[in-house]
C-alpha cells in the first residue's frame, strides 16, 4: 500500500469512522463508496487474479467489472457497490478463494 | 413477496421517467436499483452531488434533479440498493437487498439497465490506475473525488465531459490522447444535416473544446499503437501520431470510446439482439414501444441503442404509456396523443447521433487487439488465444467459453464479449450477427446461498402467517 495517493477528495470533509484494511487501521469518510474511499487513502491494488497473481484495482466503478473485488466476512464483494460503515473488516481476497465472487 | 403492476429495472433516466409516467398513468411501480441514490451513472447521486458540486459537473447533470424529484409519487416503490440477479417466467424478479435475496412479481417488466462502456482492450489495460473514464467522473459525481496526473485516451463528447469538469475542479488532465482522425472527421459531415438539428449538442461541443483549450490542456489527436505502461501500476501511456511516437508519464489513465447497451438482462431471458453496424454493438430487437418478443417485458434508454440520457428520458415515458395502454389504464388514442410530443423530442435527440457516431469511431487499434494483449480481463484471456480457437474451429464466442474460459469469470462477459465476437467475426469472415453472442444465464449478479436462504426463511414466514 502506497502511503501517497494520486486520487483527491475536493468535495466537504465529512465525518470519518475506523475500518481494518487487512492489518492497518484507516480512517474513512462514513456512508461514502467504498471503493473511491479506499484509492482516497492511498490502497492499491484491491486484490490479485487468481490466474497470474497480477494485480488489480478499480476500473468501471459501477458493479460491472469486478476488479474492485475485496474481502469482507470471508465473501468476496465489489468494493464500488458497499458503502463505508464503522467497523469493516476488510481483506485482500485470498487467491484461493478469488473464485467465489 | 412485493408485487406490482410494473416492475422498472433501473433507475437512470429511462427507468426513473418510465416510473412516473406509470404511475401518473394509475399503475403500482416498484422500482429496483443496485444504486443507494436514484440517477443511474449519468445522474448518479444528484440529489447530493448537486448541491455541493453542480458548478463542476454542469448543468445537464443538474437536469437530473427533475427526474428524481418527480419519483415520490404514492404509486412508486423505489427500493434501493437492490441488484437484481434473476428473472423467472418473465414476471418474477429476484434481487438481492442488504445481504437478503427477495421476490418481485410484476406484470409488465421493463428493463432500463442503460448502458456499460465499449471494452478498450489496449496493452496494460487491466494494470491498476488504468480505469473507464466512466468511472472517473462517477468518482467526481459521487464522491467528489479527482484523479491527479490523469491522461485521457480514446474519443468521443464523454472524454471533453470529464476533462472539462476535472478542469473545473481544479484538477485537469495531463493530456487528451484522441484516437478519432481527421478522415473521421470528413465522413461525419454528411451526416451534419442531421446534425444541424442536434445543434445544441455540437454548440456544447464545441464549447467544452474551447474550455479545454483555454485552461491549456493537450489534445493529441488521430493516436494509434495506445499502450499502458507500468509495472505494478500504470505509470505512462505510449502511442503514436503522424509516425511520431510519444510518452506521457501519468498516473491515472481514463480509457473510453464510446458506450454499447448493457444487454445482460434482455440476453437472460432470450429476447432476441441485432448487431448494430453504426454503433459496433449489439442491440435488443425492440419495437418502437419497446415491446420485445417475451410479451410482458419491455426495454427503455441505452439498454435499447445508445441514444443518450435526454433520449433515453423520453423513450422511458412513450414505453410507459405502452404498457398503461397495454394494461387497460389508457386507450390507443389517448397514448397516441400523449406520445406525439415525446416522438418529436425524440427526433431532436436523436438528430446529432449519427454526426457523433462517425466523427468519433471505436478506436480500432482496440477493436483488432495484438494478439498479446489480455481481451478477457477475468480469465486474463489474450485476443491471440481467441484467434487460435478460431484457428481450431470456433465460430463463436459460447465456444470460446470452452476452450479458453473467455466470459466466464465474475464480470460475465460484460468487459470482454463485444471483443470476443469482433475478433472471431474478423478471424473467421463471418459476420458479427453469426458469430454471436454469449449466452447469459442467471444469476446476473453474484448471490451466496446465505442470501437465498434468506429468501426461503422470509417465504416459509409469510406461508405460517
Amino acid at each position: 500500500m502506497k502511503p501517497d495517493s494520486t486520487f483527491r477528495e475536493i468535495g466537504p470533509q465529512t465525518d470519518r469512522v475506523t475500518v481494518r484494511f487487512g492489518s492497518s487501521e484507516l480512517s474513512l469518510p462514513r456512508g461514502e463508496n467504498l471503493a473511491g474511499a479506499l484509492l482516497v487513502v492511498g490502497v492499491m491494488p484491491f486484490r490479485h487474479t487468481p490466474l497470474s497473481g497480477a494485480p488489480r484495482g478499480p476500473f468501471c466503478m459501477m458493479g460491472a467489472c469486478y476488479d474492485c473485488l475485496v474481502e469482507i466476512d470471508g465473501i468476496n464483494r465489489q468494493a464500488c457497490m458497499l458503502q463505508v460503515t464503522e467497523g469493516l473488516q476488510i481483506e485482500r481476497p485470498s487467491i484461493k478463494g478469488a473464485g467465489n465472487a | 413477496m412485493h408485487s406490482a403492476d410494473l416492475i422498472v429495472i433501473g433507475a437512470g433516466p429511462a427507468g426513473m421517467s418510465a416510473a412516473r409516467r406509470a404511475a401518473g398513468s394509475g399503475l403500482s411501480v416498484l422500482l429496483l436499483d443496485e444504486q443507494p441514490a436514484p440517477g443511474g451513472q449519468i445522474y448518479r447521486d444528484v440529489d447530493r452531488a448537486s448541491k455541493t458540486r453542480g458548478a463542476i459537473l454542469g448543468s445537464d447533470f443538474i437536469d437530473g434533479l427533475a427526474l428524481t424529484r418527480r419519483l415520490a409519487h404514492d404509486n412508486i416503490t423505489h427500493l434501493r440498493g437492490a441488484v437484481v440477479w434473476q428473472i423467472e417466467e418473465a414476471t418474477r424478479v429476484n434481487f438481492t437487498r442488504n445481504g437478503k435475496a427477495e421476490l418481485a412479481e410484476g406484470r409488465r417488466i421493463l428493463l432500463a439497465t442503460g448502458a456499460l462502456e465499449r471494452p478498450m482492450p489496449v496493452p496494460g489495460w487491466t494494470l491498476p490506475g488504468v480505469m473507464t473514464a466512466g468511472a472517473a467522473q462517477i468518482l467526481l459525481k459521487q464522491s467528489g473525488i479527482a484523479c491527479e496526473r490523469a491522461v485521457l485516451v480514446g474519443s468521443g463528447p464523454l472524454l471533453y465531459l470529464v476533462a472539462t469538469q476535472m478542469v473545473r475542479a481544479g484538477v485537469p488532465p495531463l493530456a487528451l490522447v484522441e484516437t478519432q482522425t481527421k478522415a473521421d472527421l470528413a465522413r461525419s459531415l454528411r451526416h451534419l444535416g442531421g446534425a444541424l438539428r442536434g445543434w445544441p449538442y455540437l454548440l456544447k461541443g464545441l464549447r467544452m473544446l474551447w474550455e479545454l483549450r483555454r485552461a491549456g490542456i493537450v489534445r493529441h489527436v488521430g493516436a494509434t499503437d495506445i499502450a499502458v505502461e507500468g509495472d505494478r501500476s500504470a505509470s505512462g501511456v505510449t502511442f503514436r501520431v503522424g509516425g511520431i511516437e510519444h510518452r506521457i508519464a501519468c498516473d491515472t489513465v481514463l480509457l473510453h470510446h464510446g458506450v454499447v447497451p448493457n444487454t445482460q438482462a434482455a440476453r437472460s431471458i432470450d429476447i432476441p439482439h441485432r448487431w448494430d453496424d453504426a454503433q459496433g454493438c449489439f442491440a435488443p430487437e425492440c419495437d418502437e414501444w419497446g415491446r420485445t418478443a417475451v410479451s410482458s417485458v419491455f426495454i427503455a434508454g441505452d439498454g435499447a441503442g445508445i441514444g443518450g440520457a435526454r433520449a433515453a428520458a423520453l423513450a422511458g415515458e412513450l414505453v410507459a404509456l405502452e404498457i398503461a395502454r397495454d394494461l387497460g389504464g389508457m386507450t390507443e388514442r389517448e397514448r397516441d396523443a400523449e406520445a406525439r410530443p415525446l416522438r418529436s423530442g425524440l427526433g431532436a435527440e436523436r438528430a446529432a447521433r449519427s454526426f457523433i457516431d462517425s466523427a468519433y469511431p471505436p478506436y480500432a487499434g482496440a477493436l483488432a487487439p495484438a494478439d498479446d494483449t489480455i481481451v478477457c480481463r477475468c480469465e486474463e484471456v489474450t485476443a491471440g488465444e481467441i484467434r487460435r480457437t478460431a484457428g481450431l474451429g470456433c465460430l463463436g464466442p459460447n465456444q470460446a467459453k470452452a476452450f479458453v474460459r473467455a466470459g466466464m469469470g465474475p464480470c460475465q462477459g460484460r468487459y470482454c464479449g463485444l471483443s470476443v465476437t469482433r475478433i472471431l467475426s474478423d478471424t473467421n469472415g463471418i459476420p458479427p450477427d453469426e458469430t454471436g453472442y454469449y449466452r447469459i444465464r442467471p444469476p446476473l449478479k453474484p448471490v451466496t446461498l446465505g442470501e437465498i436462504a434468506a429468501l426461503a426463511e422470509h417465504e416459509t414466514a409469510e406461508v405460517g402467517k
